[in-house]
């Protein structure tokens, strides 16, 4: 117990090192653009109208209403997922110079990387908004829960990312497979399409063993349904988060005083 | 009771061990082919071996060696960088590493950017950085490029900044490597009379330097390592006359 409020403690000093880590992020990113931090929100936005009319032709669902939101409401969630993890990945291994240099705790790299994807996953959802003004969507006092769902998926991606970026640090052939991985992952997330499309047997795996079909779900209630997120959503989208994140923080804890002979 | 409270770094009998691999092993089929074959080796190499000492409040050390001997190494575990196979380390106060000089800049923030950032890199919080932020310019003297991103920096640039974040404020403990050889004449002149200040301040210092002229003049103690192992541990000059006579045999 006493430990864990010294860790507490030293969270908290260090939580300026996180907002500057995030902030170079953020700055670098748009850093001689015309403009710059505009893209935030335009980036994403061409990128879902463009999936939007692609996919709607494609496969034209009746039984999917308002299927541009349906699709985007997914996209934003799915890539805040990717984008972050995949950043987290190297977070260890590309901030070596620092490790050896100077005593931080090494979780900060992580934590920040994925808290740059949460900055950018708001403004993707501010794409959606504007999507949704649009394609005249649902809008209702439910969309005010956005930061619940995403607070689930904050803390499922830092377990996910310390427990990528741990091994990482002894085998760099994580970062190719877990690019395989996430190509799976997002065709087994009903993100194009209806859960109903897929088989009987694939589809019980789906709806309760993959994370984000749980937080897609959840945040379709709000921006489609206009209702609360499906009480069993929120409960598997909880518990995976918790899992995740204990994984996580476990792997990372027994392999950190070991990463700086392998960087 | 007094003695115990005023030693700051016990060096416990500590030894440190990497695995040398002839070749880095750093992907799975490497590491699946090799350990069915067992020929995983460890040949491990001590970069230092039963190293003990103790260094009291407001005593300026030095750490003196050839090219290799595992000086750096045993500062890195005194900062806490690295974790000793064997013993364990002490220490009692704030400590400040100074290994390389801006470990912590981005190069393509600007210096103004990089300032706040490795200000929080060292602790500080952003409210202490922006209060100090004057103090560290007029020490580096950067004013005109405050706004140029570090990468068009010269190292003497580099190191001025960095020096000057890392001493804005006066810890417990002062551990420097090597770090002033890049600097001009006049930027040495004014670290070293920063870290004399610190130590009259009643800051403790650990300092690495090839130039056994600034460890004379700064510390009054030194330890001299060869080869991972501690030679000689003492008053400054003595332990300095033995180390050059030592390096001056060698040489023929």
């Amino acid at each position: 117990m006493k430990l864990f409020i010294a860790r507490l403690k030293g969270f908290f000093q260090y939580r300026d090192l996180m907002g500057q880590l995030v902030s170079r992020d953020l700055k670098l990113k748009y850093r001689r653009s015309v403009l710059g931090y505009l893209w935030s929100i335009l980036n994403p936005l061409f990128i879902m109208i463009i999936m939007a009319i692609v996919f709607s032709q494609m496969f034209k669902r009746d039984n999917i209403p308002n299927y541009p939101v349906y699709l985007m409401s997914g996209q934003v969630l799915f890539n805040f997922m990717n984008q972050s993890t995949h950043q987290s990945l190297g977070a260890i291994v590309g901030s070596a110079a620092l490790i050896k240099k100077t005593y931080l705790p090494k979780y900060v790299f992580v934590v920040s990387k994925i808290t740059s994807g949460l900055i950018d996953c708001i403004f993707s959802f501010g794409a959606l908004l504007i999507v949704m003004l649009f394609t005249h969507g649902h809008f209702s006092w439910y969309l005010l829960l956005f930061p619940l769902v995403v607070l689930q998926l904050y803390v499922f991606n830092i377990g996910l990312g310390m427990f990528l970026s741990a091994y990482n640090v002894f085998f760099r052939d994580i970062q190719y497979i877990y690019n395989a991985i996430t190509t799976a992952w997002l065709y087994l997330t009903p993100m194009f399409y209806p859960v109903e499309a897929l088989p009987e047997q694939l589809r019980w795996i789906v709806v309760h063993l993959n994370p984000m079909y749980a937080y897609v779900t959840q945040l379709r209630c709000l921006t489609l349904y206009g209702v609360w997120p499906d009480a069993h959503m929120v409960l598997y989208g909880c518990v995976d988060a918790c899992i995740m994140l204990i994984i996580g923080v476990w792997v990372f804890a027994k392999k950190q005083d070991r990463f700086i002979l392998y960087i | 009771m007094e003695t115990q409270n005023d030693v700051v770094i016990r060096v416990n009998d500590v030894t440190i061990r990497f695995n040398m691999a002839s070749e880095k092993i750093d992907n799975l089929k490497e590491y699946v082919i090799k350990f069915l074959k067992k020929e995983l080796l460890f040949q491990e190499f001590l970069a230092v071996k039963h190293a003990s000492f103790e260094i009291r409040r407001g005593e300026a050390w030095a750490l003196v060696g050839s090219n290799g001997s595992g000086k750096s190494t045993l500062l890195k575990a005194i900062c806490g960088i690295l974790k000793p196979y064997q013993g364990n380390v002490e220490i009692h106060g704030k400590i400040s590493p100074l290994l390389e000089l801006g470990a912590g800049f981005d190069m393509n923030l600007t210096a103004r950017e990089n300032i706040y950032l490795n200000g929080t890199i060292l602790g500080h919080s952003m409210a202490f950085m922006r209060e100090h932020f004057d103090e560290i310019v007029e020490f580096a003297e950067i004013e005109e490029f405050l706004d140029s991103p570090v990468k068009n920096f010269s190292s003497g640039m580099r190191a001025r900044l960095g020096f000057a974040v890392a001493t804005i404020v006066k810890p417990d403990i002062l551990v420097v490597d090597e770090i002033l050889a890049v600097g001009d004449y006049a930027f040495q002149q004014k670290c070293m009379a920063r870290m004399n200040e610190m130590l009259s301040g009643g800051t403790t210092l650990l300092f690495v330097s090839h130039s056994i002229d600034q460890v004379r003049r700064l510390c009054d103690h030194a330890v001299w390592i060869n080869k991972g192992k501690i030679m000689q541990i003492g008053e400054v000059n003595q332990v300095c006359d033995a180390y050059m006579a030592s390096q001056k045999a060698q040489k023929k």
